[in-house]
Protein backbone atom coordinates (compact mmCIF):
# COMPACT_ATOMS: atom_id res chain seq x y z
CA UNK A 1 0.00 0.00 0.00
CA UNK A 2 1.06 3.59 -0.43
CA UNK A 3 1.15 4.27 3.28
CA UNK A 4 3.32 1.68 4.93
CA UNK A 5 2.18 2.86 8.35
CA UNK A 6 -1.25 4.35 8.85
CA UNK A 7 -1.09 7.88 10.12
CA UNK A 8 -2.74 8.05 13.54
CA UNK A 9 -6.07 9.82 13.42
CA UNK A 10 -5.95 12.80 15.68
CA UNK A 11 -7.78 11.97 18.89
CA UNK A 12 -6.98 15.42 20.10
CA UNK A 13 -6.46 17.64 17.09
CA UNK A 14 -5.48 20.52 19.34
CA UNK A 15 -2.24 18.59 19.93
CA UNK A 16 -1.38 18.65 16.23
CA UNK A 17 -1.48 21.71 14.02
CA UNK A 18 -4.48 21.77 11.68
CA UNK A 19 -3.94 20.45 8.17
CA UNK A 20 -5.83 23.42 6.78
CA UNK A 21 -6.71 26.81 8.21
CA UNK A 22 -8.68 29.33 6.24
CA UNK A 23 -9.21 32.82 7.58
CA UNK A 24 -11.66 35.27 5.99
CA UNK A 25 -10.65 34.12 2.51
CA UNK A 26 -12.32 35.87 -0.43
CA UNK A 27 -11.99 35.43 -4.16
CA UNK A 28 -13.46 37.80 -6.70
CA UNK A 29 -13.22 37.79 -10.46
CA UNK A 30 -13.77 41.44 -11.28
CA UNK A 31 -17.27 42.24 -10.07
CA UNK A 32 -18.21 38.61 -9.53
CA UNK A 33 -17.62 37.08 -6.12
CA UNK A 34 -16.72 33.39 -6.24
CA UNK A 35 -16.62 33.01 -2.46
CA UNK A 36 -16.49 35.52 0.32
CA UNK A 37 -15.19 35.67 3.86
CA UNK A 38 -14.71 31.94 4.27
CA UNK A 39 -13.13 30.75 7.53
CA UNK A 40 -12.70 27.20 8.82
CA UNK A 41 -10.04 24.75 9.77
CA UNK A 42 -9.54 21.06 9.12
CA UNK A 43 -7.77 18.80 11.58
CA UNK A 44 -5.14 16.33 10.48
CA UNK A 45 -6.66 13.04 9.43
CA UNK A 46 -10.13 14.53 9.10
CA UNK A 47 -12.43 13.96 6.14
CA UNK A 48 -13.98 17.37 5.59
CA UNK A 49 -16.95 17.73 3.28
CA UNK A 50 -17.45 20.96 1.37
CA UNK A 51 -21.02 21.15 0.16
CA UNK A 52 -22.87 23.66 -1.91
CA UNK A 53 -25.00 24.10 -5.00
CA UNK A 54 -23.49 24.61 -8.44
CA UNK A 55 -21.70 27.96 -8.61
CA UNK A 56 -21.34 28.18 -4.83
CA UNK A 57 -17.55 28.55 -5.07
CA UNK A 58 -16.48 25.04 -4.04
CA UNK A 59 -14.10 24.40 -6.93
CA UNK A 60 -12.70 27.92 -6.75
CA UNK A 61 -11.99 27.36 -3.06
CA UNK A 62 -10.11 24.15 -3.87
CA UNK A 63 -8.16 25.89 -6.63
CA UNK A 64 -7.29 28.73 -4.28
CA UNK A 65 -6.12 26.42 -1.51
CA UNK A 66 -4.25 24.41 -4.13
CA UNK A 67 -2.35 27.58 -5.17
CA UNK A 68 -3.75 27.49 -8.69
CA UNK A 69 -5.39 30.87 -8.24
CA UNK A 70 -4.65 33.71 -5.86
CA UNK A 71 -7.13 34.87 -3.24
CA UNK A 72 -8.37 38.44 -3.40
CA UNK A 73 -8.11 38.81 0.36
CA UNK A 74 -7.80 36.78 3.52
CA UNK A 75 -5.23 34.22 4.51
CA UNK A 76 -4.84 30.47 4.75
CA UNK A 77 -2.34 27.81 5.60
CA UNK A 78 -2.22 24.52 3.73
CA UNK A 79 -0.35 21.51 5.14
CA UNK A 80 1.18 23.89 7.65
CA UNK A 81 2.54 26.27 5.01
CA UNK A 82 1.18 29.83 4.66
CA UNK A 83 -0.69 30.29 1.40
CA UNK A 84 1.43 32.79 -0.53
CA UNK A 85 2.53 32.84 -4.14
CA UNK A 86 6.13 32.31 -3.01
CA UNK A 87 5.14 29.07 -1.26
CA UNK A 88 3.11 27.71 -4.17
CA UNK A 89 5.49 24.99 -5.33
CA UNK A 90 6.22 23.88 -1.76
CA UNK A 91 2.51 23.58 -0.97
CA UNK A 92 1.86 21.69 -4.19
CA UNK A 93 4.64 19.25 -3.27
CA UNK A 94 2.73 18.34 -0.09
CA UNK A 95 -0.82 18.16 -1.35
CA UNK A 96 -2.70 16.40 -4.11
CA UNK A 97 -5.70 17.67 -6.01
CA UNK A 98 -8.00 15.47 -7.99
CA UNK A 99 -10.13 17.74 -10.18
CA UNK A 100 -13.64 16.76 -11.19
CA UNK A 101 -12.26 15.71 -14.56
CA UNK A 102 -9.28 13.45 -13.80
CA UNK A 103 -7.46 14.92 -16.82
CA UNK A 104 -5.43 11.94 -17.95
CA UNK A 105 -3.52 11.62 -21.23
CA UNK A 106 -5.73 9.30 -23.20
CA UNK A 107 -2.99 8.28 -25.64
CA UNK A 108 -0.74 7.17 -22.79
CA UNK A 109 -1.13 4.07 -20.69
CA UNK A 110 -2.11 4.18 -17.03
CA UNK A 111 1.49 3.45 -16.11
CA UNK A 112 2.86 6.18 -18.39
CA UNK A 113 0.44 8.72 -16.94
CA UNK A 114 1.60 7.84 -13.45
CA UNK A 115 5.25 7.89 -14.53
CA UNK A 116 4.82 11.48 -15.65
CA UNK A 117 3.42 12.56 -12.30
CA UNK A 118 5.93 10.52 -10.29
CA UNK A 119 8.57 12.41 -12.27
CA UNK A 120 6.95 15.75 -11.52
CA UNK A 121 6.98 14.91 -7.80
CA UNK A 122 10.58 13.68 -8.24
CA UNK A 123 9.81 10.36 -6.60
CA UNK A 124 13.06 8.46 -6.11
CA UNK A 125 11.62 4.97 -6.37
CA UNK A 126 8.99 5.80 -8.93
CA UNK A 127 8.26 2.27 -10.16
CA UNK A 128 7.59 0.96 -6.65
CA UNK A 129 5.54 4.01 -5.79
CA UNK A 130 3.40 3.60 -8.90
CA UNK A 131 2.93 -0.08 -8.12
CA UNK A 132 1.73 0.77 -4.61
CA UNK A 133 -0.64 3.45 -5.85
CA UNK A 134 -2.14 1.11 -8.46
CA UNK A 135 -2.53 -1.61 -5.86
CA UNK A 136 -4.30 0.84 -3.54
CA UNK A 137 -6.94 1.49 -6.20
CA UNK A 138 -7.06 -2.11 -7.48
CA UNK A 139 -5.77 -1.24 -10.92
CA UNK A 140 -2.54 -3.21 -11.11
CA UNK A 141 -3.95 -5.39 -13.88
CA UNK A 142 -4.81 -2.35 -16.03
CA UNK A 143 -1.41 -0.64 -15.79
CA UNK A 144 -0.63 -1.18 -19.49
CA UNK A 145 -4.03 -0.12 -20.78
CA UNK A 146 -4.38 3.15 -22.63
CA UNK A 147 -6.32 5.65 -20.53
CA UNK A 148 -8.48 6.34 -23.59
CA UNK A 149 -9.84 2.81 -23.32
CA UNK A 150 -10.94 3.06 -19.68
CA UNK A 151 -14.43 3.75 -18.34
CA UNK A 152 -15.11 6.93 -16.37
CA UNK A 153 -15.08 5.01 -13.10
CA UNK A 154 -11.69 3.50 -13.88
CA UNK A 155 -10.35 6.91 -14.91
CA UNK A 156 -11.41 8.28 -11.53
CA UNK A 157 -9.48 5.45 -9.91
CA UNK A 158 -6.39 6.29 -11.96
CA UNK A 159 -6.87 9.91 -10.87
CA UNK A 160 -6.92 8.76 -7.25
CA UNK A 161 -3.80 6.64 -7.81
CA UNK A 162 -2.10 9.73 -9.22
CA UNK A 163 -3.16 11.71 -6.15
CA UNK A 164 -1.55 9.08 -3.91
CA UNK A 165 1.85 9.22 -5.62
CA UNK A 166 3.37 11.98 -3.48
CA UNK A 167 1.93 10.71 -0.17
CA UNK A 168 0.05 13.99 0.31
CA UNK A 169 -0.57 15.59 3.68
CA UNK A 170 -3.86 16.95 2.35
CA UNK A 171 -5.84 15.51 -0.52
CA UNK A 172 -8.42 17.65 -2.29
CA UNK A 173 -11.07 15.65 -4.10
CA UNK A 174 -13.33 17.80 -6.26
CA UNK A 175 -16.61 16.02 -6.99
CA UNK A 176 -14.87 12.63 -7.27
CA UNK A 177 -18.07 10.73 -8.03
CA UNK A 178 -19.58 13.21 -10.44
CA UNK A 179 -21.06 11.38 -13.41
CA UNK A 180 -20.34 7.92 -12.02
CA UNK A 181 -22.90 5.15 -11.82
CA UNK A 182 -23.77 3.90 -8.32
CA UNK A 183 -21.37 0.96 -8.47
CA UNK A 184 -18.42 3.08 -9.57
CA UNK A 185 -19.37 5.75 -7.02
CA UNK A 186 -19.40 3.12 -4.30
CA UNK A 187 -15.91 2.00 -5.32
CA UNK A 188 -14.66 5.58 -5.03
CA UNK A 189 -16.34 5.86 -1.63
CA UNK A 190 -14.51 2.75 -0.48
CA UNK A 191 -11.22 4.24 -1.64
CA UNK A 192 -11.93 7.43 0.32
CA UNK A 193 -12.74 5.33 3.38
CA UNK A 194 -9.38 3.62 2.82
CA UNK A 195 -7.65 7.01 2.75
CA UNK A 196 -9.41 7.98 5.94
CA UNK A 197 -8.27 4.80 7.65
CA UNK A 198 -4.71 5.61 6.65
CA UNK A 199 -5.04 9.03 8.28
CA UNK A 200 -4.90 11.15 5.11
CA UNK A 201 -6.63 14.52 5.49
CA UNK A 202 -9.29 14.66 2.81
CA UNK A 203 -11.05 17.81 1.63
CA UNK A 204 -14.02 16.55 -0.33
CA UNK A 205 -16.24 18.82 -2.39
CA UNK A 206 -19.53 17.32 -3.40
CA UNK A 207 -23.18 18.04 -3.86
CA UNK A 208 -24.06 14.40 -3.22
CA UNK A 209 -25.33 14.71 0.30
CA UNK A 210 -25.52 11.03 1.10
CA UNK A 211 -21.85 10.86 0.12
CA UNK A 212 -20.94 13.61 2.56
CA UNK A 213 -23.04 12.05 5.30
CA UNK A 214 -21.42 8.68 4.80
CA UNK A 215 -17.80 9.79 4.45
CA UNK A 216 -17.24 13.05 6.27
CA UNK A 217 -16.32 13.77 9.87
CA UNK A 218 -17.53 17.32 9.40
CA UNK A 219 -19.14 19.26 6.61
CA UNK A 220 -19.24 22.91 5.62
CA UNK A 221 -22.05 24.31 3.53
CA UNK A 222 -21.03 27.06 1.16
CA UNK A 223 -23.18 29.29 -0.96
CA UNK A 224 -20.63 31.98 -1.85
CA UNK A 225 -20.49 32.62 1.88
CA UNK A 226 -19.93 29.83 4.36
CA UNK A 227 -23.31 29.01 5.89
CA UNK A 228 -22.47 26.38 8.42
CA UNK A 229 -19.73 24.07 9.65
CA UNK A 230 -20.22 21.03 11.85
CA UNK A 231 -20.74 17.30 12.17
CA UNK A 232 -23.71 16.03 10.15
CA UNK A 233 -25.59 14.82 13.26
CA UNK A 234 -24.96 18.11 15.06
CA UNK A 235 -26.28 20.03 12.10
CA UNK A 236 -29.48 18.02 12.11
CA UNK A 237 -30.03 18.54 15.83
CA UNK A 238 -29.26 22.21 15.59
CA UNK A 239 -31.48 22.97 12.64
CA UNK A 240 -34.42 20.71 13.26
CA UNK A 241 -36.48 20.09 16.40
CA UNK A 242 -36.87 16.40 17.18
CA UNK A 243 -40.17 14.84 16.32
CA UNK A 244 -42.31 11.72 16.41
CA UNK A 245 -44.32 10.55 13.42
CA UNK A 246 -47.59 8.89 14.43
CA UNK A 247 -49.71 6.87 12.02
CA UNK A 248 -53.17 5.60 12.91
CA UNK A 249 -55.46 3.28 11.01
CA UNK A 250 -58.24 5.89 10.81
CA UNK A 251 -58.15 9.68 11.29
CA UNK A 252 -58.42 10.73 14.94
CA UNK A 253 -61.76 12.24 15.92
CA UNK A 254 -60.24 14.83 18.25
CA UNK A 255 -56.46 14.97 17.78
CA UNK A 256 -56.24 18.26 19.68
CA UNK A 257 -57.56 16.58 22.82
CA UNK A 258 -55.17 13.65 22.49
CA UNK A 259 -51.92 15.49 21.77
CA UNK A 260 -52.41 18.70 23.73
CA UNK A 261 -53.11 16.73 26.88
CA UNK A 262 -50.02 14.52 26.54
CA UNK A 263 -47.00 15.62 28.58
CA UNK A 264 -43.90 16.38 26.53
CA UNK A 265 -45.65 17.13 23.25
CA UNK A 266 -44.69 20.71 22.41
CA UNK A 267 -46.74 21.04 19.22
CA UNK A 268 -48.21 18.90 16.50
CA UNK A 269 -49.40 19.06 12.93
CA UNK A 270 -51.32 16.68 10.68
CA UNK A 271 -49.45 15.13 7.77
CA UNK A 272 -51.90 13.37 5.48
CA UNK A 273 -55.27 12.02 6.59
CA UNK A 274 -54.16 9.79 9.45
CA UNK A 275 -50.55 10.80 10.14
CA UNK A 276 -49.36 13.35 12.68
CA UNK A 277 -45.98 14.90 13.37
CA UNK A 278 -45.36 15.76 17.02
CA UNK A 279 -42.53 18.03 18.11
CA UNK A 280 -41.04 16.61 21.28
CA UNK A 281 -37.94 17.18 23.36
CA UNK A 282 -37.23 13.52 24.12
CA UNK A 283 -38.73 11.14 21.56
CA UNK A 284 -37.67 7.97 23.36
CA UNK A 285 -39.51 8.79 26.61
CA UNK A 286 -42.46 10.59 25.08
CA UNK A 287 -43.36 7.83 22.60
CA UNK A 288 -44.88 5.48 25.30
CA UNK A 289 -46.96 8.37 26.69
CA UNK A 290 -48.29 9.19 23.22
CA UNK A 291 -49.09 5.52 22.59
CA UNK A 292 -51.05 5.27 25.83
CA UNK A 293 -52.98 8.49 25.06
CA UNK A 294 -53.86 7.21 21.58
CA UNK A 295 -55.05 3.84 22.88
CA UNK A 296 -57.07 5.58 25.59
CA UNK A 297 -58.72 7.67 22.86
CA UNK A 298 -59.72 4.47 21.02
CA UNK A 299 -57.29 4.93 18.15
CA UNK A 300 -55.76 1.97 16.26
CA UNK A 301 -52.02 2.79 16.25
CA UNK A 302 -50.20 1.61 13.14
CA UNK A 303 -46.77 3.04 13.99
CA UNK A 304 -44.90 5.58 16.07
CA UNK A 305 -41.39 6.43 14.97
CA UNK A 306 -38.79 9.09 15.48
CA UNK A 307 -38.48 11.38 12.50
CA UNK A 308 -34.92 11.39 11.04
CA UNK A 309 -33.73 14.40 9.13
CA UNK A 310 -31.11 13.73 6.53
CA UNK A 311 -28.20 15.96 5.67
CA UNK A 312 -30.23 16.76 2.58
CA UNK A 313 -32.87 18.38 4.80
CA UNK A 314 -30.16 20.45 6.49
CA UNK A 315 -28.70 21.43 3.15
CA UNK A 316 -32.01 22.40 1.60
CA UNK A 317 -32.99 24.36 4.68
CA UNK A 318 -29.75 26.33 4.58
CA UNK A 319 -29.88 26.97 0.86
CA UNK A 320 -33.50 28.15 1.24
CA UNK A 321 -32.41 30.45 4.09
CA UNK A 322 -29.60 31.71 1.91
CA UNK A 323 -31.93 32.47 -1.01
CA UNK A 324 -34.38 34.19 1.30
CA UNK A 325 -31.67 36.40 2.79
CA UNK A 326 -30.47 37.35 -0.70
CA UNK A 327 -33.97 38.51 -1.65
CA UNK B 1 11.77 25.53 -5.24
CA UNK B 2 14.59 25.47 -7.78
CA UNK B 3 14.51 24.57 -11.45
CA UNK B 4 14.52 20.78 -11.72
CA UNK B 5 15.92 18.86 -14.67
CA UNK B 6 14.05 15.82 -13.32
CA UNK B 7 10.69 17.52 -13.81
CA UNK B 8 11.83 18.92 -17.16
CA UNK B 9 12.76 15.39 -18.24
CA UNK B 10 9.39 14.04 -17.13
CA UNK B 11 7.59 16.59 -19.33
CA UNK B 12 9.91 15.89 -22.27
CA UNK B 13 9.40 12.11 -22.03
CA UNK B 14 5.64 12.61 -21.92
CA UNK B 15 5.74 14.83 -25.00
CA UNK B 16 7.78 12.35 -27.02
CA UNK B 17 5.49 9.49 -25.96
CA UNK B 18 2.44 11.44 -27.05
CA UNK B 19 3.96 12.13 -30.48
CA UNK B 20 4.77 8.47 -30.88
CA UNK B 21 1.17 7.54 -30.11
CA UNK B 22 -0.38 10.14 -32.38
CA UNK B 23 -0.49 9.02 -36.02
CA UNK B 24 -1.57 12.49 -37.13
CA UNK B 25 1.38 14.32 -35.62
CA UNK B 26 3.90 11.73 -36.78
CA UNK B 27 2.33 11.61 -40.24
CA UNK B 28 2.47 15.37 -40.65
CA UNK B 29 6.06 15.52 -39.48
CA UNK B 30 7.07 12.81 -41.93
CA UNK B 31 5.07 14.04 -44.92
CA UNK B 32 5.92 17.74 -45.00
CA UNK B 33 9.71 17.19 -45.16
CA UNK B 34 9.20 15.10 -48.28
CA UNK B 35 7.63 18.14 -49.93
CA UNK B 36 10.56 20.26 -48.75
CA UNK B 37 12.95 17.70 -50.22
CA UNK B 38 11.42 17.47 -53.69
CA UNK B 39 11.64 21.13 -54.67
CA UNK B 40 15.38 21.59 -53.89
CA UNK B 41 16.23 18.34 -55.61
CA UNK B 42 14.41 19.40 -58.78
CA UNK B 43 16.17 22.79 -58.65
CA UNK B 44 19.58 21.19 -58.34
CA UNK B 45 18.99 18.56 -61.01
CA UNK B 46 17.76 21.20 -63.48
CA UNK B 47 21.06 23.05 -63.33
CA UNK B 48 22.75 22.09 -66.56
CA UNK B 49 26.51 21.53 -67.02
CA UNK B 50 27.00 24.84 -68.86
CA UNK B 51 25.12 27.09 -66.45
CA UNK B 52 27.12 30.03 -65.06
CA UNK B 53 28.49 29.94 -61.51
CA UNK B 54 26.38 32.94 -60.41
CA UNK B 55 23.19 31.09 -61.41
CA UNK B 56 24.36 28.03 -59.51
CA UNK B 57 24.92 30.19 -56.43
CA UNK B 58 21.37 31.58 -56.68
CA UNK B 59 19.88 28.10 -57.05
CA UNK B 60 21.87 26.79 -54.09
CA UNK B 61 20.79 29.83 -52.05
CA UNK B 62 17.16 29.05 -52.83
CA UNK B 63 17.78 25.44 -51.80
CA UNK B 64 19.12 26.54 -48.41
CA UNK B 65 16.14 28.78 -47.89
CA UNK B 66 13.73 25.92 -48.58
CA UNK B 67 15.72 23.68 -46.25
CA UNK B 68 15.39 26.24 -43.46
CA UNK B 69 11.69 26.67 -44.00
CA UNK B 70 11.21 23.16 -42.62
CA UNK B 71 12.56 23.81 -39.10
CA UNK B 72 10.87 27.22 -39.05
CA UNK B 73 7.40 26.09 -40.05
CA UNK B 74 7.14 22.46 -38.96
CA UNK B 75 7.25 23.02 -35.19
CA UNK B 76 4.97 26.08 -35.22
CA UNK B 77 1.78 24.07 -35.58
CA UNK B 78 2.72 21.58 -32.89
CA UNK B 79 4.04 24.24 -30.52
CA UNK B 80 0.85 26.24 -30.90
CA UNK B 81 -1.03 23.20 -29.58
CA UNK B 82 1.23 22.90 -26.53
CA UNK B 83 -0.76 24.74 -23.86
CA UNK B 84 -4.18 25.28 -25.40
CA UNK B 85 -4.22 21.58 -26.32
CA UNK B 86 -3.55 20.56 -22.71
CA UNK B 87 -6.33 22.90 -21.71
CA UNK B 88 -8.75 21.43 -24.24
CA UNK B 89 -8.15 17.84 -23.16
CA UNK B 90 -8.41 18.78 -19.47
CA UNK B 91 -4.85 17.79 -18.60
CA UNK B 92 -3.48 21.24 -17.83
CA UNK B 93 -5.05 21.61 -14.39
CA UNK B 94 -3.65 18.34 -13.01
CA UNK B 95 -0.20 19.35 -14.31
CA UNK B 96 -0.45 22.71 -12.59
CA UNK B 97 -1.40 21.11 -9.28
CA UNK B 98 2.09 19.59 -9.08
CA UNK B 99 5.29 21.41 -8.09
CA UNK B 100 6.08 21.82 -11.81
CA UNK B 101 7.42 25.32 -12.54
CA UNK B 102 6.20 27.10 -15.63
CA UNK B 103 9.77 27.30 -17.00
CA UNK B 104 10.07 23.51 -16.69
CA UNK B 105 6.75 22.91 -18.39
CA UNK B 106 7.40 25.30 -21.26
CA UNK B 107 11.01 24.25 -21.82
CA UNK B 108 10.02 20.57 -21.70
CA UNK B 109 7.36 21.19 -24.31
CA UNK B 110 9.74 23.28 -26.45
CA UNK B 111 12.46 20.62 -26.38
CA UNK B 112 9.89 17.99 -27.26
CA UNK B 113 9.19 19.87 -30.49
CA UNK B 114 12.66 21.18 -31.29
CA UNK B 115 14.36 17.77 -31.25
CA UNK B 116 12.36 16.14 -34.08
CA UNK B 117 12.18 19.40 -36.07
CA UNK B 118 15.95 19.93 -36.06
CA UNK B 119 16.58 16.23 -36.63
CA UNK B 120 14.39 16.35 -39.74
CA UNK B 121 16.10 19.57 -40.96
CA UNK B 122 19.57 18.02 -40.65
CA UNK B 123 18.40 14.83 -42.32
CA UNK B 124 17.01 16.81 -45.29
CA UNK B 125 20.30 18.69 -45.60
CA UNK B 126 22.26 15.43 -45.59
CA UNK B 127 19.98 13.90 -48.24
CA UNK B 128 20.39 16.97 -50.50
CA UNK B 129 24.15 16.87 -50.11
CA UNK B 130 24.25 13.17 -50.93
CA UNK B 131 21.95 13.48 -53.96
CA UNK B 132 23.98 16.42 -55.29
CA UNK B 133 27.20 14.42 -55.05
CA UNK B 134 25.65 11.44 -56.80
CA UNK B 135 23.46 13.03 -59.46
CA UNK B 136 24.19 16.78 -60.01
CA UNK B 137 25.24 17.42 -63.62
CA UNK B 138 26.90 20.80 -62.96
CA UNK B 139 30.30 20.50 -61.30
CA UNK B 140 29.81 23.82 -59.44
CA UNK B 141 26.80 22.56 -57.48
CA UNK B 142 28.66 20.36 -54.99
CA UNK B 143 31.27 23.00 -54.01
CA UNK B 144 28.49 25.61 -53.72
CA UNK B 145 26.48 23.36 -51.39
CA UNK B 146 29.58 22.58 -49.37
CA UNK B 147 30.55 26.20 -48.66
CA UNK B 148 31.49 26.65 -45.01
CA UNK B 149 29.18 29.62 -44.37
CA UNK B 150 26.21 27.75 -45.87
CA UNK B 151 26.85 24.64 -43.79
CA UNK B 152 27.42 26.69 -40.66
CA UNK B 153 24.24 28.66 -41.32
CA UNK B 154 22.28 25.42 -41.74
CA UNK B 155 23.69 23.96 -38.52
CA UNK B 156 23.13 27.12 -36.49
CA UNK B 157 19.96 28.49 -38.06
CA UNK B 158 17.91 25.30 -38.03
CA UNK B 159 17.65 25.00 -34.21
CA UNK B 160 17.46 28.75 -33.73
CA UNK B 161 14.67 29.24 -36.26
CA UNK B 162 12.88 26.25 -34.76
CA UNK B 163 13.40 27.78 -31.31
CA UNK B 164 11.85 31.07 -32.41
CA UNK B 165 8.94 29.37 -34.04
CA UNK B 166 8.34 27.17 -30.99
CA UNK B 167 8.58 30.06 -28.51
CA UNK B 168 6.12 32.14 -30.53
CA UNK B 169 3.82 29.13 -30.97
CA UNK B 170 3.81 28.34 -27.26
CA UNK B 171 3.34 32.02 -26.43
CA UNK B 172 0.26 32.16 -28.62
CA UNK B 173 -0.88 28.88 -27.14
CA UNK B 174 -0.79 30.29 -23.59
CA UNK B 175 -3.20 33.05 -24.61
CA UNK B 176 -5.39 31.38 -27.21
CA UNK B 177 -8.70 29.79 -26.35
CA UNK B 178 -8.96 27.79 -29.57
CA UNK B 179 -6.44 25.32 -30.96
CA UNK B 180 -7.12 26.26 -34.60
CA UNK B 181 -6.56 29.97 -34.04
CA UNK B 182 -3.36 29.23 -32.10
CA UNK B 183 -2.01 27.05 -34.88
CA UNK B 184 -2.76 29.55 -37.64
CA UNK B 185 -1.22 32.45 -35.72
CA UNK B 186 1.76 30.29 -34.76
CA UNK B 187 2.49 29.44 -38.39
CA UNK B 188 2.23 33.06 -39.51
CA UNK B 189 4.48 34.39 -36.77
CA UNK B 190 7.22 31.89 -37.56
CA UNK B 191 7.80 33.46 -40.99
CA UNK B 192 9.55 36.82 -40.15
CA UNK B 193 12.94 35.34 -39.15
CA UNK B 194 13.04 33.60 -42.52
CA UNK B 195 13.44 37.06 -44.07
CA UNK B 196 16.88 37.26 -42.50
CA UNK B 197 17.77 33.85 -43.89
CA UNK B 198 16.45 34.87 -47.30
CA UNK B 199 18.79 37.89 -47.36
CA UNK B 200 21.76 35.57 -46.90
CA UNK B 201 20.47 32.84 -49.19
CA UNK B 202 19.96 35.23 -52.07
CA UNK B 203 23.35 36.83 -51.51
CA UNK B 204 21.92 40.25 -50.57
CA UNK B 205 24.54 39.88 -47.86
CA UNK B 206 27.61 37.98 -48.97
CA UNK B 207 27.63 34.72 -47.00
CA UNK B 208 30.54 34.44 -44.62
CA UNK B 209 31.30 32.65 -41.39
CA UNK B 210 31.21 35.96 -39.51
CA UNK B 211 27.82 36.88 -40.96
CA UNK B 212 26.39 33.44 -40.13
CA UNK B 213 27.65 33.68 -36.55
CA UNK B 214 26.34 37.25 -36.13
CA UNK B 215 22.89 36.32 -37.44
CA UNK B 216 22.92 33.20 -35.28
CA UNK B 217 23.71 35.29 -32.19
CA UNK B 218 20.90 37.70 -33.06
CA UNK B 219 18.50 34.78 -33.46
CA UNK B 220 19.71 33.25 -30.19
CA UNK B 221 19.11 36.52 -28.36
CA UNK B 222 15.66 36.80 -29.94
CA UNK B 223 14.88 33.21 -28.85
CA UNK B 224 15.96 33.85 -25.26
CA UNK B 225 13.97 37.08 -25.04
CA UNK B 226 10.92 35.41 -26.59
CA UNK B 227 11.14 32.48 -24.13
CA UNK B 228 11.22 34.88 -21.21
CA UNK B 229 8.21 36.71 -22.62
CA UNK B 230 6.38 33.40 -23.01
CA UNK B 231 7.17 32.43 -19.41
CA UNK B 232 5.82 35.79 -18.27
CA UNK B 233 2.69 35.27 -20.37
CA UNK B 234 2.03 31.93 -18.69
CA UNK B 235 -0.54 32.86 -16.05
CA UNK B 236 -1.87 29.86 -14.13
CA UNK B 237 -5.00 31.67 -13.06
CA UNK B 238 -5.89 32.86 -16.55
CA UNK B 239 -5.30 29.40 -17.95
CA UNK B 240 -7.48 27.73 -15.32
CA UNK B 241 -10.28 30.25 -14.96
CA UNK B 242 -10.04 32.46 -18.02
CA UNK B 243 -9.52 35.51 -15.78
CA UNK B 244 -6.14 37.13 -15.08
CA UNK B 245 -4.60 36.77 -11.64
CA UNK B 246 -5.51 39.40 -9.07
CA UNK B 247 -3.22 39.16 -6.09
CA UNK B 248 -4.46 39.64 -2.55
CA UNK B 249 -4.96 43.31 -1.82
CA UNK B 250 -4.25 42.84 1.86
CA UNK B 251 -3.41 40.02 4.17
CA UNK B 252 -6.08 40.76 6.66
CA UNK B 253 -9.24 39.88 4.83
CA UNK B 254 -12.57 41.42 5.58
CA UNK B 255 -14.64 41.50 8.69
CA UNK B 256 -17.50 39.04 8.31
CA UNK B 257 -21.04 40.26 8.77
CA UNK B 258 -22.41 39.16 12.09
CA UNK B 259 -24.01 35.76 11.99
CA UNK B 260 -22.92 35.00 8.46
CA UNK B 261 -21.38 31.70 9.47
CA UNK B 262 -22.81 29.29 11.95
CA UNK B 263 -20.15 27.02 13.39
CA UNK B 264 -21.69 24.08 15.13
CA UNK B 265 -19.64 21.89 17.39
CA UNK B 266 -15.92 21.35 17.21
CA UNK B 267 -13.92 18.30 16.36
CA UNK B 268 -11.33 17.98 19.06
CA UNK B 269 -10.62 21.63 19.41
CA UNK B 270 -10.10 22.49 15.78
CA UNK B 271 -10.20 26.18 15.34
CA UNK B 272 -13.20 27.00 13.24
CA UNK B 273 -13.46 30.72 13.75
Amino acid sequence: MVETMPRPRSEDPSAAPPALTVDHLTKRFGERTAFEDVSFSVAQGEVFGFLGPNGAGKTTTVRTLGTLIAPTSGSASVAGIPLTSANGAEIRQRIAIMPENPGLYRRLTVNENLQLFAGLYEQRNAAARIGEALEAVNLTARARDLCGSLSKGLLQRVGLARALLNDPAVMFLDEPTSGLDPVAAREVHDLIIGLRQRGVTVFLTTHRLEEAERLCDRVAILNTKLRLVGRPDELRERLFSRSLVVETLNPLVAPDDVFNSTDGVESWRPEGSSSYVLNVADPRNIAPLVTRALVAAGADVVSISESRHSLEDVYLQLIDDSKASQR
Amino acid sequence: MKFSFGRLGAVLRKELREYRRSPFIVGTMALLPLVFLIEPLITIFRIGPSVAASTVDKAVGATFLVLLIAPALLPAVIAAYAVVGEREQGTLEPLLTTPLRREELLLGKALGVVAPAVGIAYLLFAVIQLCARLFASNAAVVPALGQGPHILAEILFAPLLAGWSICVGIGISTRASDVRVAQQLGTLSSIPPLAVVALVSFNVFTPSVTLAVVFALILLLADVIMFRVVVALFDRERLITGAPAQRASSGGGQVPPAGAVRHIGRTGGSDDE
